[in-house]
């Protein structure tokens, strides 16, 4: 008797959408090109990004807070946060930081590069839960990126909340994103803060850290302002450490705040261990935590 | 499972009708430590005399058949401005592991829930895991076996037949339907009942072996309220941050991916590494910032890692406490050890 073992070829070598069991679509990229590349600052970029099939496109969706895989063929492949409006179908806008090997080649790509993106992935700003209530935007430097989308998702549902406020803190004028933003954002009635950390020519506004500025919020509210208030902040730790602490002690439950970490990621999607925060996923279980998780999470403040 | 018994040379009759069509793997001898003990690995095995089921354990795990230490994840073509990527799970015949202790089954079975569940499996895992015949053999507990500790001194499935000596005749459970086939073939005899009673006694000799343990009573709630406990900075000073214990762990999978191209230009790869959490950089994002800068907070990590977050997904620990990483260890770390000092238990 021949007991030759049967190979088994279980696993579909092409597969098409992104859906979280299916063994084709681990590595599956969508190809995608750049359509353009707006310089924020000297160290920032925003692209703009398009999936280049239309049926894809069109499956294409994420929610605020979310990532994506951006791959260069070639030279690597690392996470961003996706800063532009989940009802936009046609267009996603990254803004990322020139920092190392693969931002290097990216801030050299011409319009019309074509690159890969796997996603989304990730947990999101839990915007629906926040309807009805005040929200509290909060970012330090380039925090202001992941934010851009659910502040993308306000401005389309306005009317959805009570008292919205921008509070964006960085640290001179040069390093200050999507100045071309601020007077929308003021036409759609939310209220924005700008605080720099140094004094610089120019600048009327407040200096200092962003505590200072909640602070002068909140004493200008109703007394039911905080029991009726949502956070979500993003920047660095010591930022979201001191904001969050702030924020807890006046009333804020740490359940009602909600923040985005950035870990260095190799998959996206719970293997590499990579992001991994004490024993947990970033990329599964996060980048989006509410403030008493990541006060669990041990290694994360 | 079926259970029967089968005359000793039989056993060579298994490996020529298994090894004839397909790849066999199986412990070999492979040269002799420094005391003169003979020093096993898992290679590709034609001849069945060459196979040592009386293997005592292997420096390497059989990781490499199904997690490489470096694998392709997929090739670029450049052409123009475009690009076109392929990809390639790397396997195309079954393989046949002749001889897995019970705690090596067991990684794989622990492997398969984060590899292979339902969130992001892993095609490159699945399909050389879908694609194993696997006979387990019974052991010797060795000195730094402590997997009896971490419930995996004896396997419940993830193999296809199971072989245990019992004196003068081998006991084997028969799993799946593809062993049924192979097992048919064999000259075999249904349990008598002093099989029954050779086997258990097989089993309670091995059982009275072990001499290592770790108690793992609570143990990640210890481990989360010794998160800072100083016995972390003192095996981080002994730590020498080189990755062996996870690159001779059976279930460490943590990875890197790195891509690099072509000097034509034309083409690109996109490679995937085994990586150690213990290495200086595992947790460093682009700019330099680093999570895990000292070498206790990234041994403090793996442990983290093995004992409470797979714990907490999986009710199970991520250690099969097969004692290589001890073993391996250039500076003498143990699991046992370092479990026990931080549970403040005299060492």
């Amino acid at each position: 008797m021949d007991h030759r073992l049967a190979f088994h070829d279980v696993v579909p070598r092409h597969h098409k959408y992104h859906r979280i069991s299916d063994l084709g679509s681990f590595e599956y990229t969508y190809k995608a090109e750049i359509t353009s590349v707006y310089k924020l600052t000297e160290l920032e970029n925003l692209y703009r990004i398009r999936i280049i099939d239309a049926e894809d496109r069109r499956h294409f969706s994420f929610r605020p807070g979310q990532f994506i895989m951006l791959e260069l063929p070639g030279i690597g492949e690392a996470p961003f946060s996706i800063s532009s409006s989940p009802s936009n179908h046609e267009d996603m806008e990254l803004c990322i930081r020139t920092a190392g090997n693969l931002t290097g080649v990216l801030s050299r790509a011409a319009r019309g590069a074509r690159v890969g993106i796997r996603g989304p992935f990730g947990t999101s700003f839990p915007m629906e839960r926040m309807h009805g209530g005040n929200i509290l935007l909060i970012a330090g430097g380039l925090g202001l990126a992941p934010l851009r989308s659910p502040i993308a998702h306000v401005q389309e549902h306005r009317s959805m909340f009570e008292h919205v406020d921008i509070v964006y803190g960085t640290r001179d004028q040069s390093r200050m994103l999507f100045k071309f933003q601020y007077e929308m954002w003021k036409k759609d009635d939310i209220n924005l803060h700008v605080i720099l950390e140094k004094t610089d020519n120019g600048w009327d506004g407040p200096v200092g850290y962003i505590p200072k500025i909640l602070e002068d919020i909140i004493k200008s509210r109703p007394d039911t302002f905080i029991e009726q208030t949502y956070a979500i902040v993003c920047g660095p730790p010591v930022m979201f450490k001191s904001v969050c602490t702030m924020l807890a002690e006046r009333g804020v439950p740490m359940q009602k705040m909600f923040v985005s970490l950035e870990r260095r990621m190799h998959c996206g999607m719970g293997k590499c261990c990579r992001c991994n925060v004490g024993s947990t996923y970033t990329c599964l279980k996060g980048p989006v935590f509410d403030y008493w998780t990541v006060m669990n999470l041990k290694e994360a403040i | 499972m079926l259970f029967r018994v089968i005359d000793k040379p039989e056993l060579r009759s298994l490996f020529d009708m298994l090894a004839e069509k397909n790849t066999v793997v199986g412990p070999v001898e492979t040269g002799k430590d420094r005391n003169g003990r003979p020093l096993y690995a898992f290679e590709e095995v034609k001849d069945f005399k060459i196979l040592r089921l009386d293997y005592t354990t292997t420096k390497l795990p059989a990781k490499r058949y199904f997690l490489p230490f470096r694998e392709e994840l997929a090739t670029f073509r450049m052409k123009d401005d475009d690009w076109t990527k392929t990809i390639d799970y790397n396997i195309d015949k079954p393989l046949v592991f002749f001889g897995l202790h019970a705690c090596d089954i067991n990684a794989l079975n622990k492997l398969d829930k984060v590899l292979m569940g339902p969130v992001y499996p892993m095609p490159y895992y699945a399909a050389k895991r879908m694609n194993m015949f696997i006979i387990g053999t019974g052991c010797e507990p060795q000195p730094f076996c402590f997997c009896r500790s971490m419930g995996a001194d004896t396997v419940h499935h993830g193999f296809d037949l199971n072989i245990t000596d019992i004196g003068d005749k081998y006991f084997i459970e028969i799993q799946s339907a593809e062993a049924f086939e192979m097992v048919k073939d064999l000259r075999t005899a249904d349990l008598s009942e002093d099989d029954h009673v050779q086997y258990m006694k097989t089993i309670a000799e091995k059982n009275r072996k072990f001499t290592a343990r770790v108690d793992t009573t609570d143990l990640t709630k210890i481990l989360d309220m010794e998160f800072q406990s100083p016995v972390w900075k003192q095996w981080g000073d002994k730590c020498l941050g080189c990755g062996t214990c996870a690159n001779v762990c059976p279930t460490c999978y943590c990875y890197g991916v790195e891509e690099s191209v072509d000097p034509s230009l034309q083409k690109a790869v996109k490679t995937k590494t085994l990586y150690s959490c213990n290495v200086v950089d595992f947790a460093e994002v682009a700019g330099g910032h680093n999570f895990r800068p000292e070498r206790s907070s990234r041994l403090k990590y793996r442990y983290y890692h093995k004992h409470r977050g797979f714990v907490e997904a999986y009710e199970e620990s991520l250690c099969v406490g097969c004692g290589r990483c001890g073993e391996a260890c250039l500076a003498g770390i143990t699991v046992p050890e370092v479990i026990a000092s931080v549970r403040g238990e005299e060492q």
